[in-house]
């Protein structure tokens, strides 16, 4: 078995002495482990930082094995990262968000594709923030969680939509949300793409992703919480408001 | 089988040495049989010493033979600032080098959200400590050039803020090195930190 693919770097933990395990996001083969001979050299150990996109060929013998990567490197974006503590958190949030979310071996292009785009602009910090809040909608999309914000789901209504229905993910006008209004979550111009995208706004947003993130989406892989780097990275950008 | 297997336990526990697999352990075992007045007995006595008195500084983090290391009880060396390491040997680095006058603190690791490293698990809370006891007026992170490293100095910079003037290493092109051998990070670092000439 062996296949050749690009991916983003997720995580690199220590094998034996001298070689690496690496959890990788590939275009075509979703999140893919295998192991680096000699990942812990001084040639390939800085290669293998956590956002690098890498070109790669896996090969074992039958398709459930671990099986061995060969790694070259495209685009390192450590130095972006370590430029600033947003674009660190940010990194951080990202590869730890992949890694507890996706399934192994599952491919999610798309998701792959808005990932790749998303690190590409580690560094710029007045947008990642948006850039990062659109990618979380993304990730609850692609897995099923994806928050509806097409119409009031009381009403019908597409007009005066100001809340997310915190058990169904859908949004709701504030007419629809009557007396329950106190219990929505927000729903902030920015989910929906419109205004200039404050950072208030997208601050208040991401406590709306944070919700089901945390709610619906970690019970459901059986875990009790969201990374904590997500958590710092939130921190780190409310700082800046 | 029996008269060889104190050396066998002897090549087994060389073998888990870093850097030996079994066959080089054997080869070490049979070259210190051979040299056994000049290297055995003396390792073995030194071995010994070794593993009743190390132990970690109890200020510091740094490995040595007394509670309190040398680098800690040392005067000279209390200039009010302190040189944070991840662990011993980036310490012994720095000590090489000798530019370095003040005190270190070993942090023992990294912030790691996969491994489940939090501050806790690292002398962070000793660090702040010192902060305040040895009236420090400097602290530099000389922590590795990676995500884990640079993320844990994020980290420590976030608890000292304003208590303290707070430095990190440069990053950049190493002595001796050739541009056409650096990789793309490494340039991008050096060039936003370029400097008058």
């Amino acid at each position: 078995m062996d296949w050749r693919d690009h991916g983003i770097l997720l995580t690199s933990r220590q094998h034996g002495e001298t070689s690496a395990i690496i959890d990788v996001f590939t275009r075509r083969h979703g999140r893919h482990s295998g192991v680096v001979r000699g990942g812990t050299s001084r040639k390939i150990a800085p290669i293998l930082q956590p956002g690098a996109q890498l070109d790669l060929a896996w090969r074992a013998r039958l398709e459930d094995h671990l099986g061995t990567y060969q790694v070259e490197p495209l685009r390192s974006r450590a130095a972006a990262a370590l430029s600033g503590r947003l674009a660190l958190a940010g990194l951080n949030a990202v590869t730890a968000l992949l890694s507890f979310c996706l399934p192994e071996r599952e491919a999610h292009s798309d998701l792959y594709q808005r990932s790749e785009q998303l690190l590409d602009l580690l560094g710029q910090d007045d947008i990642w923030p948006l850039a990062y809040l659109r990618w979380e909608l993304a990730l609850l999309q692609d897995l099923g969680f994806g928050i509806d914000l097409s119409a009031c789901a009381a009403t019908g209504a597409t007009e005066e939509l100001v809340y997310v229905s915190p058990r169904s993910g859908r949004a709701v006008s504030r007419a629809g949300a009557g007396e329950w209004a106190d219990r929505m979550l927000p729903l902030p111009p920015v989910m929906r793409g419109e205004g200039l995208a404050p950072d208030e706004e997208i601050a208040i947003a991401l406590g709306t992703t944070g919700h089901f993130l945390k709610h619906r989406l970690a019970p459901a892989l059986g875990h009790a919480q969201v990374p904590e780097a997500r958590g710092r990275f939130i921190d780190v950008f409310s700082r800046r408001l | 089988m029996s008269s060889t297997s104190d050396i066998d336990k002897l090549i087994e526990l060389m073998a888990k040495l870093p850097g030996l697999g079994p066959r080089s352990a054997r080869r070490a075992v049979l070259h210190m049989i051979r040299k056994r007045a000049l290297l055995l007995a003396p390792l073995a006595e030194s071995m010994r010493i070794v593993a009743e008195t190390a132990r970690e500084c109890l200020n510091c983090g740094n490995v040595g033979t007394t509670d309190v290391c040398d680098i800690c009880t040392s005067e000279k060396r209390a200039n009010g600032e302190i040189c944070v390491v991840e662990d011993v040997a980036d310490l012994w680095a720095m000590e090489r080098s000798g530019v370095f006058k003040g005190r270190y603190h070993v942090l023992g690791g990294t912030l790691s959200a996969l491994d489940s490293v939090g501050p806790e698990d690292l002398r962070i809370p000793r660090l702040r400590d010192r902060v305040e006891t040895e009236h420090i007026t400097e602290i530099i992170l000389a922590l590795n050039a990676t995500v884990d490293g640079q993320t844990t100095a994020h980290y420590i910079a976030d608890q000292l803020e304003g208590r303290v003037r707070l430095t990190s290493l440069a990053q950049g092109v190493p002595i001796g090195g050739e541009l056409d051998y650096l990789d793309d990070g490494t340039i991008s670092a050096a060039m936003r930190a370029r400097k008058n000439i």
